[in-house]
């Protein structure tokens, strides 16, 4: 790591259509509180900016929506450095130029952080106007923990 | 009797979920259905009871990639009713906040969806690995018109800083200065665009469309104009709906736009190029001419030139808007509500965008009609793809399908946000 990276970076992904809503609700989450080397932003997911959002970290903590049509509130975490991440998994990839074409396109231009994580949380309804689905704001706590975890590690 | 079926589903997200179907037999297509469906649509039903200083915040979130349209059409709704007038400073910043709009969708789709067509890639990910400082540059053009929408709207999707009458903070020179420097080098990228794309290989594919757009007396259409077509439709905005009608097909939940008498036509950058070229600044007209861009084009496969063309105007009129800038004493014009009806038609990065609103005398909206320039552009897309495929039956089936999924792309609609994850089944029947 260059002396002048920092350490870690959680971004909560989504919108406030329903369960879209999960990795803003971690970012808050976790807004409220200080931990050292890691900052905590809440993002759209709109790749390009994504892209450049994580330049100069060491490490990337993605949390998203998840839609893949598996039950509600099943957890999924890939690590770029191994896994690529499905297009057709994270809730904002389907839009032209998501969270998953991000990341692979920042491994092609060799612009990736060290490492990057994906946690990503299968949601049900995505309409505007939408609440969250209690189960999924039950998970919050315990993916945001899991976020902070990821984020600190070396 | 040989026959085929040519089959694309499952888009997801953004305007509408959709996909196509084309089915052939004996050398001929029996059918074709580009099939949509539309989420925005429930918005005109959101919209009712809610307040007419509403209406932009509630369509931007329409689309994730063209807010701004949503929101400069739903005002110039509303200042149509209330008679209101928006100008000088204020209007020169809506052009400001479009043309970051612009550059961010057409440098979107023109590198990272469309590109990858002509150049044999499956998607951007794979053209980064082989053209990486293309695809570098391509991220930074579109992060200027994310920047540009950040620093005019408040943030680059779904703007805030957006209200009836102008803005709720007009940006100081200073800021809007600082984006000079990153102007001209867009600009200067989109030039090196538009020779780059032309360069590629096109499928010999015309038509004799009509093409619809705005047209303003003196500029490139944005925000305002009349429209107008090459059959010589001409007419005021108020004119619309005597002149274009949605119909329902039963294999869409979108409505299919049609002019009341002649039927399809086409909107977008090909319809504002071939409609308003002599709107275009010089470095824009120039740049066409040494491409060899034909005018009127009718290829919608060549979209793509057009759209890096737009992107000069877009990063020109940006840099004449800033260094003209004086900004305003007040960031809006105070508006007050009256009882009435009122339209609003801008031009999309993919089309004309229309909205007409019929509000009372709080200004609560009592009814709402949005025509996206997808719904606007549906029929025309089936029957492309009616031609292409009948045209070229000797295809195999990989490539037919390929560029049936291409001839969808030319018109960027918004179901093109998830074009390059589609699902592709083909069966020989």
């Amino acid at each position: 790591m260059n002396s002048d990276q920092r350490r870690g970076l959680i971004v909560g992904v989504g919108t406030e259509h329903g369960d879209d809503a999960f990795g803003l609700l971690v970012a808050r989450h976790l807004a409220s509180r200080t931990f050292d080397g890691v900052d905590v932003i809440t993002h759209s997911g709109e790749g390009a900016s994504l892209m450049e959002a994580w330049q100069g970290y060491d490490c990337a903590v993605i949390v998203d929506a998840a839609q893949s049509g598996a039950p509600i509130g099943t957890r999924y975490r890939f690590d770029t450095s191994v896994d690529r991440v499905p297009t057709k998994t994270l809730r904002y990839s389907t839009h032209a130029f998501g969270v998953a074409e991000a990341i692979e396109t920042a491994r092609a231009l060799n612009r990736l952080p060290r490492r990057v994580i994906v946690i990503g949380v299968e949601g049900g309804s995505f309409h505007p106007g939408a609440s969250i689905d209690s189960r999924l704001e039950l998970l919050v706590r315990d993916v945001a923990a899991e976020a902070i975890v990821e984020a600190t590690r070396h | 009797m040989s026959s085929r079926t040519i089959k694309v589903e499952a888009l997801a997200r953004v305007e509408g979920e959709g996909g196509i179907q084309v089915k052939v037999k004996a050398g001929k297509v029996e059918n074709v259905k580009v099939v949509i469906f539309e989420p925005p649509r429930f918005f005109e039903a959101f919209l009712r009871g809610r307040r007419y200083d509403e209406a932009p915040d509630i369509t931007a979130r329409i689309c994730g990639i063209c807010p701004v349209a949503y929101q400069m059409s739903s005002c110039h709704a509303m200042e149509a009713i209330c008679g209101t007038t928006v100008d000088g400073q204020l209007r020169e910043l809506r052009r400001l906040l479009y043309c970051g709009e612009w550059i961010e969708s057409h440098a979107l789709h023109v590198y990272m969806l469309h590109a990858p067509d002509f150049l044999g890639y499956e998607d951007a990910i794979q053209l980064a690995g082989d053209y990486p400082e293309i695809v570098k540059k391509a991220l930074e053009l579109k992060k200027i018109g994310n920047d540009l929408m950040a620093l005019v709207g408040g943030r680059e999707i779904h703007p805030i800083n957006v209200r009836v009458g102008g803005f709720y903070r007009a940006p100081a020179k200073v800021e809007l200065a600082a984006m000079l420097d990153k102007l001209k080098w867009a600009r200067d990228v989109s030039i090196e665009t538009t020779r780059f794309v032309s360069g590629f290989n096109f499928p010999a594919f015309e038509y004799d469309y009509e093409f619809v757009s705005l047209r303003h007396p003196s500029e490139y259409p944005l925000c305002e104009g009349r429209l107008v077509s090459n059959r010589g439709l001409d007419i005021d905005l108020s004119e619309y709906e005597s002149q274009f009608a949605e119909e329902h097909v039963e294999h869409s939940n979108a409505l299919h736009s049609v002019h009341v008498e002649r039927g399809t036509y086409f909107v977008g950058p090909l319809a504002r190029y071939n409609l308003n070229f002599d709107r275009l600044p010089a470095s824009a007209q120039q740049i066409a001419r040494e491409v060899k861009l034909e005018l009127p084009c009718r290829n919608p496969f060549r979209s793509i030139i057009v759209r890096s063309v737009e992107l000069v105007f877009a990063c020109e009129e940006a840099i004449r808007i800033i260094e003209a800038y004086d900004p305003p004493p007040r960031s809006f014009v105070a508006v007050t509500p009256r009882e009435g009806a009122g339209r609003g038609c801008t031009e999309a990065p993919r089309g004309i965008l229309y909205h007409r609103y019929k509000i009372d005398h709080d200004g609560i909206i009592q009814d709402a009609r949005i025509v996206p320039p997808t719904a606007q552009n549906l029929r025309t897309i089936e029957q492309d793809l009616a031609r292409y495929v009948e045209a070229n039956q000797s295809l195999g089936q990989d490539d037919l399908t390929w560029q049936c999924e291409q001839a969808v792309r030319n018109y960027d609609p918004c179901i093109s946000c998830a074009t390059h994850a589609l699902k592709v089944s083909i069966d020989r029947g």
